[in-house]
C-alpha cells in the first residue's frame, strides 16, 4: 500500500495493518495465558480467601467483577477515542480498526458494570437499581458507546464509518468530565445519604490485593478481545491485499 | 509557465471492492481544457470529487502549483469553481438570492448585483430573477447554478455534467463560456457525453471494456 | 493590513449574509417553525395527563418537565439543519468555498437557534404558568433556557453533521445526542429548583455559561469535521 506517510518509520510500522497482525499473533497467547491466570488467581482469592466485609458481609464480594469492569469500561472509552483521533490526524488503518473493535467490547463491559452494580445493589440498598452517581454515569457511558457503535454500523462505507465515529467519541470525550462532574453534583443534591463502599479511607490489603490482581486480568481479557477483533477487521478489510491472500493459500 | 497548475500523480481510487482507476496521471496547465471521458459508472464524477477535494478515498499524488494539495488547500479553494451533479441552489429562495449569497462564499471586490444580473441574463434568466426556484423548470434551475461561472472570477473550473437538462443554444453558449475562460489562462476539467468543438481540447479516459471485478483500468493521455 | 482587514470583512460579511440566508429559508418556511412549539407544548401536556394534575406534584417537576420538554424539541428541529442544504448540494459549495467552514456552520446552526431555541425560551413562562412553577423560579427558567439552549443547538448541530448522510439519520441523531445533553439538563434544572428555594442561582449560570463558550469554541470544529465525512461518504 503506498502511501505518503510524514511520521518516523516505527509509526508506519505501527500503522502497517500485516505488522499488527503479525505482532499480535506473537502476543496473543501471552496475553491469554496472563488473563486466564490472573482472573482465576483473582476470583479464588477474592470470592474464597478474602475476609467478608464488616457492613456488608459476604455481598460485598461482586465488587471483585464490578470494579474491574467499570475501571475498564471507562478506560476503553479513552482508549477508543485516543485511536480515533489517530486515525482521523495520521489516517492510521489500524487505529481506524482498534477504535471501531473498542466499542462493542466496551458497551459489553459496561453492561457488564451496570448488571453487577444492580446485583450489588439489591442487598446493599434494597432495590435492584438505584440513582446512585457511579451508576449514572455508567448507564449514560453505555449510551455513548451504543451511539458510536450505531453509528459505525449504520454508516455503510469503512472509512466514513471510521471518521464519524471518531469525531463522535472524541465530542464524548471531551463531555465524559462534564458528565461525570454533572450527575455527581446531581446526585449529591437529590441523594445526600448513600453510603459508598469504595470511598472508605482503608481496604484491607487482603480485600484490594485480590482487586488489583483482578482489574490486571479485565485488562489481559480486554487485550486479548481488542486484538482478536481488531485481527478478525484486519483480515475483512485487506482481505484483498497479496498478504491476506497468501496466507489464505497456505492453509 | 511551464509548471501545470493541478498535476496529478499515480491516482488510485476503489469502490465497493472495485477498482475504477489505477496509475491514473495527467495534468493540466492554465488555458487548458481537459476532458474527462468514459462509459456511465466509470468514475468520473468520483474522480472530479477527488480533484476537488471533497472526496479522501483515493491513494496517490495532487500536485497545486507546485505544491502538494492538501498544503495548499486554502490558495487551490480560492482558484476553484465546482459544478458538481447538485446544482447547490436553494428551492424557496429567488435566482437573485441564490447568487448573492454564492457571491459572498466567494467574495470579489467590485459591485456584485450588476455582475449577478448580467449573469442571470447570460444564462437567459433575465426577468426571472424575483422568481423563487421552486417555480422554474429543471432546466431553469441548472441554469441558476451555471450563471456561477460568469460569476466567477476562479482559473480552475471543474464541472460535471455542466450540460445536463440544458437546450442547444444553451450548451452552445456554455461551451463558448469555457473556450472564452480557457483563452484568458484559465483551465477547465470537465466530463460531458457531448462532442465538444473546443480548440486545444485534451481528454483523459477512464474504464471502459476491461472494468471487471479485480480488472485494471488504464489511465494515460 | 489592508489585507487583512478586508478579509475580516469578508468574514463576518459571509457570516451575516449565511445567517440571513438561513432565516429567509425558515420565514419562507415558516409553517414549519411552528411545530417543534407545538411539540414542546404538547410534551408538556402529557405529564399533567399522564401522571397527576395536582397543583404540588407539578410545580414539583414543573422545571424538569420544561427542561425536557425543551431538549426534545430541539432534537426534533435539528434533523433538518443540514439536511436540504446536504440534498440540493449547497453543502458541497460551502466545503468547496474559500471561507472557514467553522464560521459558516456557527452562522447556521446561530439561525437555528433565533428559530427553535429563542421561540422556545419565549414561550416557556405560559409553560411555567400551565405547569403551577413556582413564581421565583420563573425568570431562572427562561435565563437557563436562553443560556442552555444554544448549547443544545451546537451539540445536536454535531450529531445532524454527522447523521446527514444517512436516510434514518432522524432517529439516530437522538441517540447521538442525548447523553451529551444531561449536563445541560442537570444545571438548567438545578438553577430553577435553587431559585424556587430561594437560593441563588448565579453559580448555575455561570456553569451553563461556560458550558456555552466551550460549546461556542469546539462545537463548530467537531460541526465542520462532521460535515466533511458526510459529505465524503
Amino acid at each position: 500500500m503506498a502511501k505518503s506517510w510524514k511520521m518516523p518509520k516505527w509509526f508506519y510500522q505501527l500503522g502497517s495493518p500485516r505488522w499488527f497482525y503479525d505482532i499480535s499473533s506473537r502476543l496473543l497467547p501471552w496475553f491469554v495465558i496472563a488473563a486466564v491466570v490472573l482472573l482465576t488467581v483473582g476470583m479464588v482469592w477474592g470470592l474464597a480467601f478474602a475476609p467478608a466485609d464488616y457492613q456488608q458481609g459476604n455481598s460485598f464480594r461482586i465488587i471483585y467483577i464490578h470494579v474491574p469492569a467499570a475501571v475498564l469500561a471507562q478506560s476503553c472509552y479513552i482508549l477508543m477515542a485516543i485511536a480515533g483521533a489517530i486515525s482521523l490526524v495520521w489516517k492510521m488503518k489500524v487505529a481506524d480498526m482498534v477504535a471501531k473493535s473498542c466499542a462493542p467490547i466496551g458497551a459489553t463491559i459496561a453492561v457488564l458494570a451496570l448488571v453487577t452494580g444492580a446485583i450489588w445493589g439489591k442487598p446493599t440498598w434494597g432495590a435492584w437499581w438505584v440513582w446512585d452517581a457511579r451508576l449514572t454515569s455508567m448507564l449514560i457511558l453505555l449510551f455513548l458507546y451504543i451511539g458510536v457503535y450505531t453509528l459505525h454500523t449504520t454508516i455503510e462505507n469503512d472509512i466514513s464509518a471510521g471518521q464519524a465515529g471518531a469525531v463522535l467519541s472524541l465530542v464524548g470525550l471531551v463531555n465524559i468530565p462534564i458528565i461525570k462532574y454533572s450527575v455527581e453534583w446531581w446526585n449529591t443534591l437529590h441523594q445526600p445519604a448513600t453510603f459508598t463502599v469504595l470511598e472508605k479511607p482503608s481496604m484491607p490489603a487482603e480485600m484490594w490485593i485480590p482487586l488489583a490482581i483482578m482489574v490486571l486480568g479485565f485488562y489481559c481479557f480486554f487485550a486479548v478481545s481488542l486484538m482478536l477483533r481488531t485481527r478478525v477487521e484486519i483480515l475483512h478489510r485487506e482481505k484483498r491485499a497479496g498478504w491476506v491472500q497468501q496466507m489464505i493459500e497456505e492453509q | 509557465m511551464s509548471r501545470p497548475l493541478l498535476d496529478v500523480k499515480d491516482l488510485f481510487c476503489e469502490r465497493d471492492d472495485r477498482v475504477l482507476f489505477e496509475n491514473l496521471s495527467f495534468s493540466v496547465s492554465r488555458g487548458e481544457v481537459l476532458q474527462i471521458e468514459g462509459p456511465n459508472g466509470s468514475g468520473k464524477t468520483t474522480l472530479l470529487r477527488i480533484l476537488s477535494g471533497l472526496s479522501k478515498a483515493f491513494e496517490g499524488e495532487l500536485i497545486w502549483n507546485g505544491q502538494a494539495l492538501a498544503d495548499v488547500r486554502d490558495d487551490f479553494l480560492e482558484a476553484l469553481l465546482y459544478f458538481g451533479h447538485l446544482p447547490g441552489v436553494k428551492a424557496t429562495l429567488t435566482p437573485e438570492e441564490n447568487l448573492r449569497w454564492y457571491a459572498a462564499l466567494h467574495p470579489q471586490t467590485d459591485s456584485i448585483t450588476e455582475r449577478i444580473f448580467d449573469a442571470l441574463s447570460n444564462v437567459g434568466l433575465y426577468g426571472y430573477e424575483d422568481v423563487p426556484c421552486h417555480s422554474l423548470s429543471a432546466g431553469q434551475n441548472r441554469r441558476v447554478s451555471l450563471a456561477r461561472l460568469y460569476l466567477s472570477r476562479a482559473p480552475l473550473w471543474i464541472l460535471d455534467e455542466p450540460f445536463t437538462a440544458i437546450d442547444k443554444r444553451g450548451v452552445a453558449a456554455i461551451e463558448a463560456l469555457v473556450e472564452t475562460h480557457s483563452q484568458n489562462g484559465g483551465s477547465v476539467i470537465l466530463t460531458t457525453h457531448h462532442d465538444l468543438a473546443i480548440k486545444g481540447l485534451r481528454q483523459v479516459h477512464l474504464g471502459g471494456e476491461n472494468s471487471t471485478e479485480w480488472g485494471t483500468s488504464g489511465g494515460g493521455k | 493590513m489592508t489585507n487583512k482587514a478586508a478579509s475580516d470583512l469578508s468574514l463576518s460579511r459571509v457570516f451575516v449574509m449565511t445567517l440571513k440566508r438561513d432565516l429567509l429559508l425558515a420565514y419562507r418556511r415558516r409553517n414549519d417553525l411552528v411545530s417543534p412549539l407545538v411539540f414542546f407544548l404538547m410534551v408538556a401536556t402529557l405529564f399533567p395527563l399522564g401522571v397527576s394534575p395536582e397543583p404540588q406534584f407539578l410545580s414539583e417537576v414543573a422545571a424538569g418537565v420544561v427542561w425536557v420538554a425543551a431538549l426534545l424539541s430541539t432534537l426534533l428541529s435539528m434533523d433538518s439543519l443540514f439536511r436540504s442544504d446536504f440534498d440540493d448540494g449547497s453543502l458541497e459549495q460551502m466545503l468547496l468555498s474559500p471561507q472557514p467552514m467553522a464560521l459558516l456552520v456557527v452562522a447556521k446552526v446561530c439561525a437555528h437557534w433565533m428559530i427553535s431555541g429563542l421561540p422556545l425560551t419565549i414561550m416557556s413562562p405560559l409553560l411555567a404558568v400551565m405547569l403551577f412553577l413556582p413564581s421565583e423560579g420563573l425568570s431562572a427558567l427562561v435565563l437557563t433556557l436562553l443560556i442552555g439552549t444554544p448549547t443544545l443547538s451546537l451539540i445536536g448541530a454535531i450529531g445532524a453533521g454527522l447523521t446527514v448522510g444517512l436516510r434514518k439519520g432522524g432517529v439516530l441523531i437522538t441517540l447521538l445526542v442525548l447523553p451529551l445533553y444531561i449536563p445541560v439538563l442537570i444545571f438548567g434544572t438545578g438553577a430553577v429548583q435553587a431559585a424556587t428555594g430561594g437560593l441563588p442561582i448565579a453559580g448555575y449560570l455561570a456553569i451553563l455559561g461556560a458550558i456555552l463558550a466551550l460549546g461556542i469554541v469546539l462545537a463548530p470544529l467537531a460541526i465542520a469535521a462532521a460535515l466533511k465525512i458526510s459529505v465524503s461518504n
